[in-house]
């Protein structure tokens, strides 16, 4: 138990600064991570186009086949293409920070950060390839 | 260590290149708003920026005030801003920032009670609400020996324990700086030390405290708190690995709700 | 004026500080227990130590070979039922830690590990990797959290001592944060403020480390035990004081003067051989190689540096894979706080003050001759340590006596009662005085470093490594005429907030009382013993001075110097033979 005075987060004779609104200009580390919080929005852009997908497909071919035309709109690639780089950019931060997450130990030994971030790529990779060569083939 | 005040005085006959410090000074009985006052200070290969603060106090100006006591990164009182970037001024040296000017501040996030001396009860208060002692079901006594621990079992908690506790993750997290009720990177990573202790049981105390909206749920990894340490904790990782092993937890309990705690 | 009451007040958070205060919470719950430090407790300099703590654990190994390497390294001054109070206590208190989650290092089966230490003969300082002390005191810190009676004032720095009817009372200090000066009373107080090694230029003691409370009780008219031992480490940075560790040499780095000459060949230590022979050369004692360096000093064959004369340490011919590899520790001090790379550079070194073995006179458990004051740690002599401490001794010395301290304090609290109605006349008194002398801008306008300096150049020149009468002499008046200008000094800083200047300027004065004890004591012991070297006195007397210096303060004029017989139980005193 401490007998200082206890902290308040105001005192008259502290000075505080204020976090300015654009505080994360500031630092690329900073800027580097406001960027991948907002990559989220893309990753919630795809997955709610994607459940759009399957509303389209419930209500029948025809609706099903409207809404495939309004993917093949130029305004609709573009988006997905911008939406891509995003995405791609969101997955590789993601997975470069899973070593900071997981300790795993095999026996008496850590395995290595590099080589749970190298699973994890492995994993992505492979996945997207099989669901890929699954999509094309059909 | 000891920097000793010869140090001025090999300064004064040395002459040679000078550095110019701007130092932020706050004193509360004179001004509402701080300034930076700048200081022409000797350029020395072995000089830190801490070295150029005892030089001004020495020589310049008496009223300079900072902490500061080891000068080899063990104390954990010399964090500072130094030209923007937390950092120990015990291990920066002025060098490696010329031509200057060189610029100093107190460390950021904390309230400022005079010049580069930053409030720090509120870190303390986190400490100790976190129990950061050896927490048992059952005390050992002391005439059955000490605890078996493989070096193993050390190496899973040592990284953690190595904090001194200098707050310079705290001035690096800007979730700290948006929302002081934030628990923080160095006093999360100590918590996990003692969570990952295989002599500890408390980790169901300091989840109650921990597993919460100020707690670990706050951080939003940023990981600038591993970048800026400077003994190698890595507080990110030890907030990420809470995070995991709070939500196997939830799942646990929901998927098995008779299995223990 | 208010104030501030407890019933057992503790004078810094260090180690022994901690230490103390848990077994007073332990002892006693009902007891009110409070630690004033003027850092925080985590910032304390127990936090440098890296060696280990001493203990008998192994089954090779008996209390009775520690307390005899702990005497004999003493140079047979360590008053022997102490030793072996300590010995006895000393595992369990390390054990005690490691219920307490100090992370031991530890052997492949989980057992704690020891490793060997410059002095002991068996295996057994046990270690946190190469930051025992850092472990040791953030696990008592943060042990100490648990524990609601004890309270806490950080950065509250101790002025004075409160005596009335013949007892401590309490204590005078500033709270740094809002500049007021508080009395605070208690039944007991136990001083643990840590040593004094900035009474001296080249140290390896952090900024903090004045000698605070050797000179609180000195003021307060306790006497000072065995002040004149100061243990110089042989190879510490010139600048920083920085130490570099012993296993440098013990690789095979070299000692070069200016020459580039291994010049302690002419010191009866041995001829060069290109690999490292243990007890020869680089590896001799720490006291024989320091002491070669000021006799290379006095024929100029050292090298002149901008802090002040050094000789060089070379390890460059190691190469840097085995640098990397053995010496990592080093080769990180000396890159990120002195910007030397010792892979392609040569280390400046030069002997430095590492620890005092003397300090506030205390029994075996830890009570001064003035009741109610106790001490513990480095700022106490118990005495263990005798003319040269063992390495890794301190680290236990401050578990075992903050112990033992804590529970005679928490014995002798619980028998008093309130305190005398004098104190708070002397506290607002006090409070007066810091006004009166160092904020009303009165002074003269003495700078303060002129005067440090000149103390440390007086330390340095008269009771360095080697003292003689005539050096002694010199230094005594040069400190004393120090003395004399403190009340004129000239504060740039009348702030209320956090006035480190104010501080330093009161540690200063702490300081120079010190530095008065240890002349004064290393002036009436005429012989050489342990760290304490008269060159007018080359030889050990048992006759005269097998005994304890007790250095009593005389307001305006030297201290008397009385002695007090060592206390012998098993081990007559023998020849110290180094190097074992």
């Amino acid at each position: 138990m401490s007998a200082n005075p206890q902290h308040t987060p105001y005192h008259p004779r502290w000075y505080r600064a204020s976090m300015p609104i654009f505080w994360w200009m500031r630092r690329w580390i900073h800027a580097r991570f406001i960027l991948r919080e907002l990559t989220s929005i893309f990753v919630a852009g795809y997955a709610l186009v994607y459940l759009l997908q399957l509303r389209a497909l419930g209500l029948g071919p025809e609706a099903y086949a409207r809404f495939l035309d309004l993917l093949r709109s130029p305004l609709s690639i573009s988006l997905h293409g911008v939406s891509l780089v995003f995405v791609i950019y969101h997955s590789i931060t993601w997975f470069n920070l899973a070593p900071r997450a997981l300790a795993l130990r095999i026996g008496d030994r850590r395995v290595p950060d590099k080589v749970i971030a190298g699973l994890n790529f492995v994993a992505w990779i492979s996945i997207s390839a099989a669901l890929a060569w699954v999509t094309l083939k059909g | 260590m000891a920097v000793d005040s010869l140090a001025g005085n090999a300064a004064v006959v040395a002459g040679g290149e000078m550095v110019t410090l701007e130092v932020f000074r706050y004193r509360p009985e004179e001004e509402t708003e701080p300034v930076y006052q700048a200081y022409e200070v000797p350029v020395h290969k072995d000089w830190v920026v801490l070295d150029a603060l005892n030089h001004i106090k020495d020589h310049l100006d008496g009223t300079l005030s900072f902490r500061w006591s080891c000068r080899m990164g063990v104390c954990g009182s010399c964090g500072m801003m130094v030209n923007g970037d937390a950092t120990l001024t015990c291990a920066t040296f002025v060098e490696s920032l010329l031509p200057g000017p060189i610029r100093v501040g107190p460390l950021e996030n904390f309230p400022v009670v005079r010049d580069l001396i930053i409030e720090m009860n509120d870190f303390m208060e986190k400490l100790e609400s976190v129990k950061p002692w050896i927490i048992r079901d059952e005390e050992k006594s002391l005439e059955d020996g000490a605890y078996l621990q493989t070096p193993a079992q050390l190496a899973d908690f040592k990284q953690f324990s190595m904090c001194i506790n200098c707050l310079l993750c705290y001035a690096a997290c800007p979730v700290y700086g948006l929302e002081p009720s934030f628990t923080g990177p160095a006093v999360i990573a100590l918590a996990q030390r003692y969570n990952l202790d295989s002599r500890d049981q408390g980790a169901g105390e300091r989840n109650a405290i921990l597993n919460t909206d100020e707690g670990i749920w706050q951080c939003t990894l940023v990981g600038e708190c591993s970048v800026v340490c400077p003994k190698d904790v890595d507080p990110a990782a030890a907030i990420q690995r809470y995070k995991v092993s709070s939500t196997l937890q939830w799942y646990q309990k929901l998927l098995m709700p008779w299995s223990g705690k | 004026m208010e104030m501030l009451s407890h019933d057992i007040l503790i004078v810094g958070g260090g180690g022994a500080g901690l230490r103390a205060a848990i077994a007073v919470a332990e002892i006693d719950p009902s007891l009110n227990v409070a630690v004033v430090s003027k850092v925080y407790p985590m910032r304390s300099h127990t936090v440098s130590a890296e060696g280990g703590a001493a203990a008998v654990i192994g089954p090779d190994d008996s209390l009775d070979d520690h307390a005899y390497d702990t005497i004999s390294g003493g140079d047979w001054l360590p008053d022997q039922d102490a030793v072996e109070a300590f010995v006895k206590e000393a595992p369990r208190e390390l054990l005690q830690m490691e219920h307490w989650g100090c992370p031991w290092s530890r052997q492949p089966d989980g057992s704690v590990a020891v490793r060997s230490f410059g002095g002991m003969k068996i295996e057994r300082t046990w270690f946190a990797s190469d930051k025992t002390g850092f472990h040791m005191l953030h696990t008592l810190f943060q042990t100490s959290l648990k524990y609601d009676p004890i309270q806490r004032y950080d950065e509250w720095f101790v002025t004075k001592l409160l005596v009335d009817d013949g007892r401590c009372q309490g204590v005078v200090a500033i709270d740094l944060a809002t500049g007021k000066v508080h009395g605070i009373r208690a039944k007991a107080v136990i001083v643990c403020t840590g040593g004094c090694g900035k009474v001296f230029p080249f140290t390896t003691n952090a900024n903090i480390k004045n000698g605070d409370g050797m000179a609180l009780a000195y003021r307060a008219g306790v006497p000072l035990k065995d002040m004149e031992f100061v243990q110089y480490h042989p190879t510490g940075l010139p600048f920083t004081g920085i130490l570099i560790t012993e296993a440098t040499r013990s690789e095979g780095g070299h000692l070069l003067n200016k020459d580039g000459y291994r010049y302690l060949q002419d010191y009866d230590l041995g001829t060069p051989e290109p690999q490292p022979v243990l007890r020869s050369m680089e590896l001799g004692p720490r006291d024989r190689l320091s002491q070669a360096f000021v006799k290379e000093q006095e024929k100029g064959r050292t090298l002149q540096g901008p802090y002040g004369d050094y000789v060089n340490l070379d390890i460059r011919h190691l190469g840097e894979k085995i640098i990397n590899s053995k010496l990592p520790f080093v080769r990180e001090l000396c890159l990120k706080y002195e910007n030397i790379d010792p892979v392609k550079e040569l280390i400046p070194v030069r002997p430095v003050v590492h620890y005092m073995m003397g300090g506030i006179h205390t029994d075996i458990l830890g009570a001064t001759p003035l009741e109610g004051l106790f001490a513990a740690g480095e700022v106490a002599c118990v005495s263990i340590n005798g003319a040269n401490r063992l390495g890794s001794n301190s680290l236990t010395e401050l578990l075992v006596f903050g112990a033992r301290v804590g529970r005679a304090a928490a014995e002798y609290a619980s028998r008093q009662k309130g305190n005398g109605a004098a104190v708070a006349a002397q506290a607002a008194e006090e409070v007066e005085r810091i006004e009166r002398q160092y904020l009303s801008g009165g002074g003269k306008g003495d700078k303060m470093v002129d005067i440090r300096q000149g103390m440390h150049a007086a330390m340095e020149s008269g009771a360095g490594i080697y003292r003689s009468k005539a050096s002694l002499q010199k230094s005594a008046q040069e400190i004393s005429n120090l003395q004399d200008r403190i009340p004129g000094i000239r504060l740039d800083d009348s702030s209320q907030t956090f006035n480190t200047e104010l501080v330093a300027a009161i540690e200063l004065s702490y300081m120079l009382d010190v530095a008065e004890a240890i002349i004064a004591s290393a002036s009436q012991r005429t012989e050489s013993r342990g760290s304490h070297q008269r060159t007018d006195y080359p030889d050990r007397d048992d006759n005269d001075f097998l005994a304890h210096s007790l250095a009593v303060r005389k307001p305006g004029a030297a201290p008397t110097i009385e002695y007090l017989p060592v206390t012998i139980t098993r081990w007559p005193p023998g020849e110290r033979v180094y190097g074992r």
